[in-house]
């Protein structure tokens, strides 16, 4: 007992991570969507925004292209994934049991997003590539602002899957519970149609929206075109939903099934 | 403070927990487990066993009174607290798809000083099936992988809710041993249980719940002294209770008659079965069905939860 290691947040982690890890690689429905769905939908964006008249809003396919397929991959890859896996390891009683020990109730939710985190920024390192390379699109003018996006984004989609999860009775179900943010971040948060295309008033109520200014920034990013005083409405927008997000969290997360 | 051997690792003072529904599981309960010492909560499902452990555990708030654990509050002080206990919830899972080993290998990371896994794993004769799923695992090698689990960080304070329940006689037997052994080695060890074989075999001292709280405490012997001894027997035809000597007289303290069948109860057990045994032989009656029986750990309990049926005016636990 005198020579005990004693464990660190990081290490709890990265032990919890490792374990999920494996379970995301021997879970093939989930891995099918986390993988394949957002390398797959860019295709159909491309399709679609070749009808739209991009030039006069001061954007090319890759500015369109590229920042949706970020969005799917967020939405698969994490959201998701991440609703089956807190679901399914509540409903296992997993999470009661973790909950017995060192890890405090952050820690586990974070830990059991990893894998999955880890996922969907690699994916995005895929697709940033892709898209460079195959639709002509330029270096990223203000990276700052796409990171920003990226890790809002991230937060956002793992705060909404807990928050999901609360009322998700079983992973089968979440096929359905995960359907209104998916549907919703897609045709309005600038994913298949950029809210530039769309009529201002539209525009102005989708831009509230919690995948938007995600969407927004890393749009931004690689336009430049966004100036200071446009990032504030997005990065304030972002920053409140995930507050708002953690606070949903702390209020209703289940870490038992219903009785 | 290691060195007090009879420093109180566990001390609960008029402990309540009420439920979101306004239920009120535990009812003002106190007991203290000293170092070292195997203490059992013995009573009926609802009895408020698990919902004590839970708070023991730091798993959630009292409603009032006061826990303390290696002189923390277990909820408040978490940080201090969790690394020197091992917990084994009644109800508490693992992933189903992963194996023992993997596991094994993931609790070891977030617990403080962490033994061997396989160690831990051949403890509770788990060594074998290391490489197998959990979902491949039978339900008591299930218990035993949440006991390895629990054993993993060398607790110093143990937590088992129901240790046994789905394991067959010997896997039952094997883990009594290695409580013992831990018992030894200097941990402290609350359990609850609801076979009383198990209080009665593993128990340093335990306490008996009833309706969230205690009906009686003590140690095994203490708890079954508290209880009068029985004696049943059936009268043969044409006889009758009032036939027999005055039961004032031969040391009883409570009968019950139903149809020939007769029960006595007794604290001077000797005294009462001589004057019926001597009655019986004089007036040449024989007496069917003969059993004397001193009180065991299961007559107090049942004779507890009989006294505190009557009490509340029910018959719930008359049969």
């Amino acid at each position: 007992m005198s020579t005990a290691v004693v464990t660190t947040p990081v290490g709890r982690m990265t032990a919890l991570a490792r374990a999920e890890l494996t379970l995301l690689g021997r879970s093939k429905g989930t891995l099918f969507a986390a993988l394949f769905v957002p390398l797959v939908m860019p295709v159909s964006v491309r399709e679609a925004a070749k009808g739209m008249d991009l030039a006069e809003a001061g954007l090319s396919l890759g500015t369109v292209v590229l920042p949706a397929s970020i969005g799917f991959s967020l939405l698969y890859a994490v959201y998701t994934t991440l609703v089956s896996v807190y679901t399914g390891r509540r409903e296992e009683l997993v999470l009661k049991r973790l909950r017995t020990g060192e890890l405090k109730d952050t820690e586990i939710l974070t830990g059991a997003a990893l894998p999955a985190v880890a996922t969907g920024l690699a994916q995005c390192l895929v697709l940033a590539v892709g898209c460079t390379v195959l639709l002509d699109l330029g270096a990223p003018r203000a990276p700052h602002l796409a990171v920003l996006g990226l890790l809002l984004g991230i937060v956002l989609c793992a705060s909404l899957a807990a928050v999901t999860a609360s009322f998700t009775r079983t992973v089968e179900s979440a096929q359905v519970t995960t359907l209104p943010v998916t549907f919703i971040s897609m045709l309005c948060s600038g994913m298949f149609f950029p809210l530039e295309v769309l009529p201002d008033r539209v525009a102005s109520v989708c831009e509230l929206l919690p995948l938007t200014p995600v969407i927004t920034l890393i749009r931004g990013g690689w336009t430049g075109e966004l100036s200071a005083y446009e990032v504030i409405g997005p990065v304030v927008t972002g920053l409140a939903w995930a507050v708002l997000g953690v606070l949903a969290v702390r209020r209703w997360f289940r870490w038992e099934p219903r009785h | 403070m290691n060195t007090n051997e009879h420093e109180h690792v566990i001390e609960v003072t008029d402990l309540r927990r009420v439920y979101g529904g306004g239920f009120e599981a535990v009812r003002g309960i106190s007991f203290s487990v000293d170092r070292g010492e195997v203490f059992a909560l013995l009573g009926t499902n609802g009895a408020g066993k698990t919902s004590t452990v839970e708070l023991l555990e730091g798993l959630a708030r009292p409603a009032g009174g006061n826990v303390r654990v290696l002189g923390h509050d277990p909820y408040a002080e978490r940080d201090v607290v969790r690394p020197r206990t091992g917990v084994m919830l009644q109800e508490g899972g693992f992933p189903s798809e992963l194996t023992v080993a993997e596991t094994a290998r993931m609790w070891a990371g977030c617990v403080s000083g962490a033994m061997p896994q396989a160690e831990a794993l051949e403890r509770v004769g788990l060594g074998r099936r290391a490489g197998v799923r959990v979902k491949q695992l039978s339900g008591g090698e299930r218990r035993r992988l949440d006991l390895a689990l629990a054993l993993l960080g060398r607790p110093e304070v143990l937590f088992l809710d129901e240790p046994t329940t789905g394991l067959d006689a010997e896997g039952r037997r094997e883990t009594w041993e290695l409580v013992r052994e831990l018992r030894d080695a200097g941990t402290t060890v609350l359990l609850t249980t609801h076979y009383l074989e198990e209080a009665e075999n593993l128990a340093d001292r335990l306490a008996i719940l009833h309706e969230g709280r205690i009906a009686a405490a003590g140690t095994p012997a203490q708890v079954t002294a508290a209880q009068p001894s029985r004696i049943s027997f059936e009268l043969p035809e044409g006889y009758f209770v009032g036939d027999l000597p005055p039961l004032d007289d031969m040391g009883v303290c409570e009968h019950e008659v139903d149809g020939r069948a007769v029960r006595l109860r007794t604290r001077e057990l000797q005294r009462t079965a001589t004057r019926l045994l001597v009655w019986a032989d004089t007036a040449r009656v024989e007496l069917r069905r003969l059993d004397v029986r001193s009180a065991s750990l299961e007559e107090a309990f049942l004779g507890i939860a009989r006294e505190a049926a009557q009490a509340a005016g029910t018959k719930e636990y008359a049969a």
